[in-house]
């Protein structure tokens, strides 16, 4: 497997910690999941120190952090977000998002570009959350990115890999480089579809967190994501058009 | 001094970022910004902050 900045993950499965039914639940479902790493974000901290307890949980997964910048509309706000997460995670890994469009939340790509070029000098290892765009792709990685997040649908909208041809040539162009479908997963299949198209790595949320039962979904998700991963490595075969019988033609009994 | 912290005005006798965490109770991992700016924590006691300042903490919170 890649290695992310310098990182092994145990596991190709990144998993997010929002809108979990209980901190219970969340907990066992990191746990059922067996992801190595989840995504976090920082809010404005409460008069009981709410962010303190789900530090303290978060912490006791033993799993890597990968803090977002959620919710950021400017180079600015999102750097400054950059900033505080660094210091309060500890870590110079950072999801960065950087939101361009109210209801599709896609990516402002121009933006983006710009701020992992000033994180990557201030020596943070960016994850930047992006459109599946080659041009894009080459600018996110001259400017210093060393992985790169396609989405595969909208954040939250279940609608599986949108643009399965540009994912494909996104890692046709890129053989080197760590891929991650991040967001638009719906049902596990659309994680393993990822990984069959040799994707290093699938970022989800909604999908697990959302289920009726997010335990089990996310033990599936794990299933799924080992299962794309090893039938890519297995080689699949080509579609074809017209059928070929897969029982031996010669030898058969003559009957009629 | 008026002070504005997380969105909220608020009367205060801190006249430092770091004696403003301590008056408002805030402890563990928080990161702060004033007026739009990261403070790193290391620079908070020595950080003077002025009538109106809009102050941020914030704390680890669920994300995707």
């Amino acid at each position: 497997m890649k290695r992310f900045y310098g990182t092994e993950l145990p596991n190709p499965l990144m998993l997010g910690t929002a809108q979990y039914p209980s901190p219970a639940i969340l907990e066992q479902a990191f746990r059922a999941s067996g992801a190595g790493v989840a995504t976090v974000s920082l809010r404005r901290e409460g008069a009981g120190g709410a962010g303190q307890a789900f530090w303290s949980m978060i912490r006791d997964l033993g799993v890597l952090i990968l803090p977002n910048t959620a919710g950021c509309h400017t180079v600015k706000e999102a750097v400054t977000t950059a900033h505080m997460a660094r210091e309060v995670f500890d870590t110079p890994w950072i999801k960065l998002e950087l939101i361009g469009h109210t209801d599709s939340l896609q990516p402002d790509v121009f933006q983006l570009v710009e701020a992992a070029r000033i994180l990557t000098e201030e020596g943070f290892q960016v994850f930047p959350y992006t459109t599946e765009d080659l041009i894009v792709a080459e600018r996110l990685l001259a400017a210093g990115c060393q992985v790169l997040m396609p989405w595969g649908a909208p954040i939250g909208s279940g609608r599986g890999l949108n643009n399965e041809y540009a994912l494909r040539a996104m890692r046709a162009e890129f053989p080197d480089v760590p891929l991650v479908v991040d967001a638009g997963i719906g049902p596990p299949s659309h994680a393993a579809h990822a990984m069959e198209l040799g994707y290093d790595a699938v970022l989800l949320n909604t999908a697990v967190a959302r289920a009726g039962d997010p335990v089990a979904m996310a033990q599936a998700m794990a299933l799924a994501v080992q299962a794309g991963q090893r039938a890519h490595q297995a080689d699949p075969i080509e579609p074809r058009d017209m059928a070929e019988p897969s029982t031996p033609v010669i030898g058969k009994a003559f009957l009629s | 001094m008026k002070i504005v912290i997380n969105g909220e005005p608020r009367e205060v006798n801190a006249e430092t970022l770091g004696e403003l965490l301590a008056e408002c109770c805030f402890s563990g991992r928080v990161a702060t910004a004033v007026n739009e700016e990261f403070v790193p924590s290391s620079l908070r006691i020595a950080h003077k902050l002025a009538e109106g300042d809009r102050v941020e903490v914030v704390a680890p919170m669920q994300g995707g």
